[in-house]
């Protein structure tokens, strides 16, 4: 598919979580619990609140739409803030300097004065009912392709147990969120983007790691279509694909449109209440509810089924609108006869209606008001499908493939954070903030000088473990062999069944160990692992493999030799490496091969 | 150059031009709203005034529609945390909402009653006083006298105990007097002041016919309690379970949604009592709490003072050494009440020496009374009694329930 032609935009917004301390507003640490153990619960209600400027944000009074009570689990680990029952903490200086630092990777330029705003959130994900979000800096550079536009420090929300219960140990958590310009042109440029500034995130070192600590929201238009945000793309690795399906959407709700309005189509947002045609059905869905409504769609019949992207079709896409009343779907006439209602009842249904061969019926069951309030939703969908593609709010599904969340946002959900004093950021501090090393410039210094591969190079630089390694090759340890025994032994023996945690000293400690000569290097495996089991090193070590001095080696290799007289003079120099493997028996991982092949030398020199 | 707030403006920073609007000065800088909804703050020679509509007017609020079915309700707001709202002048929170911003933004307030909205004052409750207490109950009084079936005040929460108890004594009332707050603001989707109000609504509707304070009842926005205003005190800086009832339960309790109210055995209900006013106070009242190693000579700054309520150690103490101060206060015609910091309990100073010290220098006990409450009723008992001895039978009568049972006169 030729996206530049297709007039394909797209800008990326990267929410990643800081690895401080401290939360961003209280002082509860950053650590996430499982649901099991919450002590506490607190149920609460979220209402829409205007903004300061009067208005009330559209996408907000839609999930409000509902009366939601909203339970959230606490733990021993989250305080009063987290359940918004004490004003903020002032905000936390190390989770700024971490945002500061990136932005002046990216050359940007920092705000003179950081001021929070409460960016209102009623989905029940905030116990506040807003996220407290302040822009740092401004227009940076990624490449020389593309631009970003801002950097902003911001709470985390909470973490969804289930439907309307929420965990509040994630809430708080400090995230930078970076927003680019809408400079990308193809998919895969929004994959590369996107790798580049997570590579760039973590050559800090001072973000978290793992899944759910990284979240991309893509914001994807073509020529004619419209904006669309698709938020929480979690792994790196389907962002192009989030991006291809999006314009594949596109272009079927442009086609979609261009058919209607050739076909002459008509939303006239009449409903029926249909409840008596489905008086005897066999429909699982329909015998329970109380209330059928249904309504004409005039010359949408097979457009409503149409697949628009893998596994969603326009009547999808109403459906989704029509759950923010509460209902659990809809059916329409592309896909019946099926679950359970018969060709008799869509023959009637129609029939009732007065809808003909080319027109589509959609129907919902439930209470009479969510049934009222859905057809409403449906309805104002299926007229926007007039207009091609509406601007929306999406999540990402699956595959790739995406869901309607709620209308864009708008300014009104902004609001001052009248309990969080303005903090200034001088230009000395700004200046005085270090910039670490690029991971990519990391992978190259590691391969140039210390003379690792390629690949273990990018894994070292890359691994969770590097600030262990540079503190290894700082304390004299080498490189290779400090890169080796973290991404290999130390992997093992911290994966092995009954490890615990192995500290950076201990590792430190076996690795000076083995350059010290009291070690063997074949024995590091073992000895991690006998750490892994809660030994010291000295113990592991003496354990494990206690150290075989030279002139125990020289005595064993005597009387190795000794009884092999015979065939080592008959074999020469040949002899060498059977008899050598019969030493490393005994002595493997207590001394290292070197010195076994050196005494061993001097040994077949001495009686040849 | 100067503007003023809502003016458009251009801000050019960071190699960007920016489109806003000017908010407010910050020291040498500028806060402008960018079109994302953010407040920034830059240079204020970073911002020039721009072409453009400013922004629009907001719409004209819609008359109020009010069911005259339903009971009349009186909303009497006197500002705080339920009433507030951004000010740009100091960028804190501050009080600005009136009552029918209040029925504006709770919409679920006119299925309950109707209302009568009016606003004698808006301050922030530090910054009440006696005399303002003495306004708000002429106000509640002439709304009752009006017709009005129950009354809503709404209070900044800090002081609302002395307001509320205040009330309590300078009137009689046949209707439900409810006093609310919130502590949480109202511009937070997460505001305690919706359930807080619906609940209180309730509550005005309801058979209760005493004065209450309605808050949660816990941390869950799904209940508010229903406290005796002689009994009530906010017990956390800022929790939504701020107030508690103390040495008693709650004369009641409204769930929420559901709006169900349940009166106690003991909750004064509607109609027990005639509409009476007493609304005289003598404001020359102190009230010090007493602590180890206390200079005595701080008694002296309540010299002149009609009344001295001294929140004592444990039953009602006073290090010895202030005895002989209390005495000259008394002598000079102060009269001293002592109560206990312990809150709950009754002060006796029958027990410990130190307690009959203080009896012959004249300390009246003041029972089981808060420290706050019997302030105010100090205040009141001065401006109402006949003589000094009517003073010391009515601060050891129960009036409005500040205290557990009548205190047995002893000579």
């Amino acid at each position: 598919m030729d996206y530049k032609a297709l007039g394909l935009k797209a800008g990326i917004e990267i929410h990643q979580q800081l690895n401080t301390k401290e939360k961003l507003f209280c002082h509860s640490p950053t650590v996430i619990r499982d649901s099991d153990e919450h002590y506490d619960v607190v149920q609460r209600y979220l209402r829409v609140a205007a903004s300061e400027m009067g208005d009330v944000d559209r996408a907000a009074q839609e999930e409000t739409m509902q009366h939601r009570l909203f339970t959230y689990y606490t733990y021993d680990t989250t305080g009063l803030v987290e359940i918004d029952e004490e004003p903020p903490a002032p905000l936390n200086r190390e989770a700024l300097d971490i945002v500061l630092t990136i932005a002046k990777m990216f050359d940007m330029t920092p705000l003179p004065e950081i001021h929070t705003m409460r960016k209102m959130i009623v989905d029940g994900s905030a116990t506040s009912g807003f996220q407290r979000t302040a822009l740092v800096a401004l227009n940076g550079k990624i490449a020389d392709t593309c631009r970003i536009e801002t950097v902003a420090v911001e709470e985390e929300a909470c973490q969804r147990v289930k439907d309307t219960i929420f965990s509040v140990d994630r809430l708080g958590i400090p995230l930078i969120e970076i927003t680019t310009a809408p400079c990308m042109k193809t998919p895969e440029e929004v994959h590369d983007v996107a790798q580049y500034i997570g590579m760039t995130l973590r050559s800090t070192g001072r973000v978290k790691r793992g899944l759910g600590t990284i979240r991309q929201d893509v914001n994807v238009s073509i020529a004619d279509g419209a904006r669309v945000e698709i938020k929480g793309v979690q792994e790196l690795d389907l962002i192009a694909e989030v991006v291809r399906r999006e314009v594949q959407r596109q272009l079927s709700l442009l086609a979609i449109r261009d058919e209607l309005i050739a076909r002459n189509a008509l939303v006239n947002g009449e409903v029926y209440d249909v409840t008596k045609v489905f008086a005897e059905t066999q429909s699982n869905v329909l015998k329970k509810a109380k209330c059928i409504l249904g309504t004409v769609l005039h010359g949408f019949a097979g457009l409503v089924g149409t697949e628009i992207q893998p596994g969603r079709r326009l009547g999808s896409e109403m459906s989704d609108y029509a759950k923010k009343c509460g209902v659990g779907g809809l059916f329409h006439t592309d896909e019946l006869p099926a679950y359970g209602v018969t060709a008799e009842e869509v023959h009637i249904l129609k029939e009732t209606l007065g809808a003909g061969e080319q027109d589509a019926v959609i129907i919902v069951a439930a209470t009479e008001q969510k049934c009222r309030c859905a057809m409403q939703m449906i309805i104002r969908r299926a007229k926007m499908a007039f207009d091609g593609v509406p601007e929306e709010t999406r999540k990402m599904l699956e595959g790739g493939s995406t869901a309607y969340m709620r209308p864009l946002p708008g300014a009104a959900r902004m609001y001052p954070e009248t309990d969080v004093l303005p903090v200034p950021v001088t230009a000395e501090h700004f200046a005085g903030i270090e910039m670490p090393e690029l991971l990519t410039d990391k992978v190259k210094r590691f391969a140039t000088e210390y003379g690792m591969d390629d690949g273990m190079a990018r894994q070292m630089a890359y691994s969770e473990q590097l600030p262990l390694f540079e503190r290894a090759v700082a304390e004299g340890i080498r490189p290779v062999f400090a890169a080796r025994t973290i991404l290999a032994s130390l992997k093992e023996a911290s994966r092995a069944e009954g490890a615990g945690i192995i500290s950076d000293d201990a590792v430190i400690g076996v690795m000076k160990a083995v350059e010290a000569g009291n070690a063997a290097k074949e024995a590091v495996l073992d000895i991690l692992s006998a750490c892994a089991k809660g030994l010291s090193v000295k113990d592991a070590i003496a354990k494990v493999a206690p150290a075989f001095s030279r002139e125990e080696l020289q005595e064993l290799v005597r009387g190795i030799v000794s009884e092999r007289v015979d065939f080592i003079k008959s074999r020469g120099k040949a002899a060498l490496g059977p008899v050598m493997g019969v030493v490393m028996k005994e002595v493997r991982g207590r001394i290292d091969g070197k010195v076994v092949s050196e005494v061993l030398n001097d040994e077949l020199n001495r009686i040849m | 150059m100067t503007f003023t707030n809502t003016d458009p403006v251009t801000v050019s920073f960071a190699g960007l031009e920016m489109e806003g609007i000017y908010i407010s000065a910050s020291g040498d800088n500028a806060v402008v709203k960018l079109k994302s909804g953010y407040n920034i703050c830059v240079p204020e020679t970073a911002v020039t005034a721009r072409e453009g509509t400013p922004a629009p007017e907001k719409p004209s609020a819609q008359p109020l529609a009010q069911n005259e079915k339903l009971p009349l309700l009186s909303i009497i707001s006197t500002g705080g945390t339920i009433a507030s709202t951004v000010d740009y002048r100091t960028g804190a929170v501050s009080s600005k909402f009136t009552a029918e911003d209040i029925l504006r933004s709770i919409p679920e307030l006119a299925g309950i009653a109707r209302y009568h909205t009016l606003q004698p004052f808006n301050i922030l409750s530090e910054n009440m006083n006696p005399a303002m207490w003495q306004e708000l109950a002429r106000t509640i009084y002439d709304e009752i006298k009006d017709g009005a079936q129950g009354i809503i005040v709404t209070h900044g929460t800090d002081t609302m105990l002395y307001s509320a108890a205040a009330v309590s004594f300078m009137l009689d009332t046949p209707v439900p007097v409810i006093f609310v707050g919130a502590q949480r603001s109202a511009d937070r989707p997460s505001s305690d002041n919706a359930v807080n109000a619906i609940c209180s609504a309730q509550a005005g509707v309801s058979d209760l016919g005493e004065v209450v304070v309605c808050m949660h009842a816990t941390s869950n926005d799904t209940a508010c309690s229903l406290h005796r205003a002689t009994r009530v005190r906010k017990n956390h800086t800022s929790c939504r379970d701020a107030f508690q009832s103390i040495g008693r339960s709650p004369v009641g309790t409204v769930t929420y949604p559901d709006g169900k109210v349940v009166l106690a055995d003991d909750a004064v209900k509607r109609d027990d009592v005639r509409l009476s006013l007493l609304d005289e106070l003598e404001p020359a009242c102190g009230l010090l709490t007493y602590y180890p190693g206390m200079n005595p000579s701080v008694l002296d700054a309540f010299k002149g003072y009609k009344g001295l309520v001294i929140a004592g150690t444990g039953l009602g103490h006073t290090g010895t050494d202030c005895i002989e101060k209390i005495a000259d206060l008394v002598a000079a015609g102060t009269t001293v009440v002592m109560t206990s910091q312990c809150m709950a309990g009754s002060v006796c100073d029958r027990v410990y020496e130190t307690g009959r010290y203080l009896l012959d220098a004249g300390v009246i006990e003041g029972g089981s009374m808060l420290p706050e409450v019997a302030l105010v009723k100090l205040m009141w008992v001065l401006a109402n009694a006949k003589d000094a001895a009517d003073v010391k039978r009515l601060m050891q009568k129960n009036l409005k329930g500040e205290l557990d049972v009548d205190i047995r006169g002893e000579n």
